[in-house]
């Protein structure tokens, strides 16, 4: 079989043992193929372990800029005996196998339609370092160098990166420099290269930046001027969490007294979390907490009193694969129902669905703005794959002289003028009451905060007027919350198109891909992408224009599916589910395939009104 | 409960604190609890406190959980803010107020049900914090809103007014708060008014985690004989180790109790307190001996009241996370913001 040829278009894959140090190996491998302004889209595959278990390192390499998963392998970097078989059998037919050759294994471990590069990692290291630890280490270095010859990777750009890594670390330095050379070195001199697959430089990255999701809702949480954040550890989100501790102390410390511009609890649970995030937030401080499923579960109570209390809080879920005791290192968009419906009692909630890190910085910031103006808990749903990921996307932006709206806030001067004030009256007709901070005037604007059994102005009351006057302002203020929330965007096919599709969140990517890859096969649909809930008049809208619509979503129950049914009264038969739930991001492929074939179906019968897919 | 409203003028006459507010302005709405109940003896007792101290009522938020004692903050302080949370759950978020504005006093009331049952997670870890607040548990060792049944306090062998004879092991606060990090721990007695205003006032100069369980007898549900939370019960038992005599340093003195050796304790921020010892046993600045004549003393029945422990140089959370003086809610966005410029390189660095 002929081995494959790709320029700036393939993936690659590293099989590795997790504690091995090669995360930033391989990190290194990717950023260096961007330096050579070729797009790459990498994806961790790890496991609930620190030390031990197989981890996984794809790259997808893509001038074109499609950063979903591709799904399949071109060059697998093998370097975990333990799964050797499943990643062998992973690699595309005429694809490449990179494997330390130290020690010698039988033909038949190896497959005919793949090209074999065996380089002897082990026994070099072995031979060169005495320490245990710098043998695995530089190991990994070592790979990379070879595969930078083996790839046509710029050698420079590689230890331009060293070097900004190991800035102010000299010492480890040239030793990562002398290990990358040796690399390069075995390669040059005993292995075929280039081989079928190469990088070439481009200019197709141009000022994009390249970051993780976690650590761009955390500096949106920065610069949205959150001041309290509690949290309870748990994957995939506590990065987020530790980044916005990171972020805060280069950023908000007073340079006069040290003092902190922020306060980070590290709760006992989430149930604490979120009620600090409650007192914080009732007390006029921007709070904000960062979950995963299991802790929204926990927090559902809270919710609703915060729901029915109004109180401004900011929850950012990244979405993980449920339950507690479920996939913790794999992605899902499962908790959409959870959070737009979270607690008991008749509540919704406003929901952001961010597409990459560009869009946590931006919506996080803007959770916190939504918050204080809607006064009411605003979730953020991310996910693994752009939580803990780096993607490539549009640098983070600010607008200067940027204020925040701190919402319907009635201020001493107000009480004293003799503004009227009742904690819970629509005075403006939006649903939103007007709220006074905890000491603010001697004589007027002080309540007392309770969750339903309320007048307006805040008195105790079971009366059923005063609580069905209350639950139907806050669906007014549901009303009101459309068209302040980030609204839908919408891409229309250059031809007239019968068929719609509906995504949101971290299917952006392979959606976008998908979409070319239909268009090129003369499927033409229009697409809308959601990032709010809830729905603008411009998703009914969508809806309305198109025959069928496709709901692409990463959950096994079509949970948006669900809420575009039930909130907007839409006939669920001309919803179409697409459905990716194996806990692997959504590749174009899946999405290409699914939508492809029931195009087909359609076309070939009348559409049956009973039949949903 | 009495049905009248209370009117809403003030007679001319009526003295003002040195804040200007006569006693009515730290009044709260018409209790709604139980005539004879222990916890509106607590309430008067915060409102006396406060008044005396010439606390403005606006600069306090009082918050609390679920249960009788957490309606009661809508019985005292009417002008302050007040937060009725979720079961269990008043210290977090009494934690998160706190950290959002440092500057106001926060007065957290519970029950025994909501701390020491679905809420023990969270008063340990509110204790370990060292969150700045005066923690009032109303402890009367049964559920009243629901009619009866033991709580976790409930004293082994204890009946309930069914005849049921508790069989569990109680959970002691006031030694809990001590283990778990709290800096100043009392207990008192909602039919001694005397005693416990004082342990109120000194709890609200503490600058840290104050906490003072107060045995509240209910009248309707645990005050039969049999019950180790009756007035009668506690009266016979109540085993008072000190008085404290004054607050501050130029405040009066009014002694009128059994006379001792008198202690002068300074705290962190120049406060003292002078304690007039009642038992010489109990040095309430020693934690551990503290502990000890707790477990002593309550194994043979007694209840230990007054000033159990008190650390001079306590911190409180905001010390321990370095915030700024100025309060979190009142940072704005030349503060909070770090700007275009700065984003700018941080995006540099990501490329």
């Amino acid at each position: 079989m002929s081995p494959i040829s790709a320029v700036n278009d393939f993936v690659v894959k590293f099989a590795n043992v997790n504690g091995s140090g090669s995360a930033s190996a391989n990190e290194l491998f990717a950023k260096s193929i961007l330096r050579m302004g070729v797009p790459v889209s990498p994806r961790n595959i790890f496991p609930s372990n620190i030390q031990g278990l197989p981890t996984w390192y794809e790259v997808r390499v893509t001038e074109a800029g499609w950063l979903g998963r591709r799904g399949g392998v071109d060059l697998m970097v093998a370097m975990n005996p333990q799964t050797w078989d499943a990643d062998i059998r992973e690699i595309e037919p005429g694809g490449y196998l990179f494997y330390d050759s130290s020690k010698p294994l039988p033909a038949s471990r190896f497959r005919e339609d793949v090209h074999v590069i065996g380089m002897p990692l082990t026994e070099i290291c072995n031979a060169t370092y005495t320490d245990a630890r710098q043998r695995q280490l530089f190991k990994n270095i070592m790979y990379v160098g070879a595969l930078s010859v083996l790839l046509g990777i710029d050698r420079e750009a590689v230890e331009r990166l060293i070097a900004e890594q190991y800035r102010g670390k000299e010492k480890l330095l040239q030793p990562n420099l002398n290990a990358l050379a040796m690399g390069c070195d075995y390669a040059s001199t005993e292995l075929d290269h280039p081989i079928g697959l190469r990088v070439a430089r481009t200019d197709k990255v141009g000022d994009r930046i390249f970051v993780d999701g976690n650590s761009a809702a955390a500096l949106g949480c920065v610069y949205g001027g959150a001041t309290v954040c509690a949290w309870y550890p748990i994957t995939p989100s506590s990065s987020l969490a530790e980044a916005f501790q990171r972020y805060c102390a280069r950023l908000r410390v007073d340079a006069g007294s040290g003092q902190n511009r922020f306060a980070i609890i590290q709760a006992e649970d989430e149930l604490a979390s979120i009620g600090i995030c409650v007192g914080a937030g009732w007390n006029g401080a921007r709070s904000f907490t960062a979950t995963s499923g299991p802790g929204i579960s926990l927090m559902t109570e809270f919710i609703g009193l915060a729901y029915f209390a109004e109180i401004p809080l900011t929850i950012i879920d990244v979405q993980r694969g449920g339950p507690s005791t479920g996939m913790p290192t794999r992605t899902q968009q499962a908790d959409v129902l959870a959070c737009a419906y979270a607690s008991h009692g008749d509540t919704k909630h406003v929901v952001l669905f961010p597409e990459d890190p560009h869009e946590c910085f931006e919506h996080a910031a803007a959770a916190l703005d939504l918050a204080d103006r809607l006064q009411t808990p605003v979730f953020v749903l991310t996910d693994l794959d752009i939580g803990m990921n780096q993607r490539l996307c549009a640098p983070f932006r600010w607008e200067e002289g940027r204020r925040y709206d701190r919402g319907k806030v009635m201020t001493h001067e107000m009480l004293e003028a003799g503004t009227p004030f009742g904690r819970y009256q629509d005075v403006d007709g939006d649903g939103v009451p007007y709220r006074t901070y905890p000491g603010t005037h001697p004589s007027k604007g002080g309540y007392f905060t309770r969750g339903t059994t309320k007048n307006p102005n805040a008195v105790y009351s079971e009366a059923g007027p005063d609580y069905v006057y209350n639950v139907q302002r806050l669906l007014r203020k549901f009303e009101t919350a459309k068209a302040l929330v980030p609204q839908p965007v919408l891409r229309s096919s250059e031809h007239k198109a019968r068929v719609g599709v509906i995504h949101y969140g971290s299917t952006g990517p392979a959606m976008e891909e998908a979409v070319a890859a239909l268009e090129a096969a003369g499927i033409h649909l229009d697409t809308l992408r959601i990032r709010a809930f809830p729905f603008s008049d411009a998703v009914s809208d969508f809806i309305q224009g198109h025959d069928q619509i496709f709901v692409v979503e990463q959950n096994r129950d079509g949970q948006l599916r669900t809420l575009l049914v039930n909130e907007l009264g839409i006939d669920p038969a001309r919803l179409m589910p697409v459905l990716h739930y194996d806990g692997t991001p959504i590749t174009a492929r899946f999405i290409t395939g699914e939508i492809a074939e029931q195009v087909r179906v359609m076309q070939i019968g009348p559409r049956r009104k009973d039949k949903v897919a | 409960m009495t049905y009248l409203a209370k009117p809403r003028l003030h007679h001319p006459t009526l003295p003002v604190n040195a804040v200007g507010f006569t006693r009515r302005d730290y009044e709260g709405k018409i209790s709604t609890l139980c005539a004879g109940c222990g916890h509106d003896s607590i309430s008067a007792a915060i409102i006396q406190a406060c008044w005396e101290m010439n606390i403005e009522p606006h600069r306090v938020a009082k918050l609390s959980g679920i249960g009788c004692s957490s309606k009661t903050p809508d019985y005292f302080l009417g002008n302050s803010h007040g937060f009725n949370t979720v079961h269990g759950r008043m210290p977090s978020v009494l934690t998160g107020a706190n950290l959002a504005n440092r500057d106001l006093l926060y007065l957290g009331v519970s029950g025994d049900g909501d701390s020491a049952s679905i809420g023990l997670g969270q008063f340990a870890h509110v204790m370990r914090r060292g969150v700045n607040m005066v923690y009032m548990l109303e402890n009367n060792g049964v559920y009243g809103l629901t009619k009866g049944q033991f709580s976790a306090t409930a004293d082994e062998g204890s009946r309930s007014k069914r005849g049921v004879v508790n069989t569990d092991s109680p959970i002691d606060t006031v030694s809990l708060a001590m283990i778990m990090g709290a800096t100043f721990v009392a207990r008192g007695f909602s039919g001694d008014k005397r005693q416990l205003v004082p342990l109120v006032k000194a709890a609200i100069r503490h600058r840290g985690a104050a906490f003072i369980d107060v045995i509240s007898p209910c009248v309707a549900f645990n005050n039969h004989g049999g019950s180790t939370k009756s007035y009668d019960y506690v009266r016979e038992h109540n085993d008072a180790v000190n008085r404290i005599d004054f607050v501050e340093s130029r405040a009066e003195i009014t002694a009128d109790y059994e006379v001792g050796a008198v202690v002068d304790v300074e705290q962190h921020d120049g406060t003292v307190l002078r304690l007039r010892k009642i038992d010489e046993m109990h040095d309430p600045t020693d934690k551990v001996a503290a502990l000890n004549y707790i477990q002593e003393h309550q194994a043979k029945g007694e209840v230990v009241t007054g000033l159990l422990y008190l650390d001079p140089g306590a911190e409180d959370m905001h010390a321990h996370l370095g915030t700024v003086e100025t309060p979190l809610n009142a940072l704005a966005e030349d503060d909070l913001c770090p700007g275009v410029a700065m984003l700018e390189k941080i995006n540099a660095s990501l490329r």
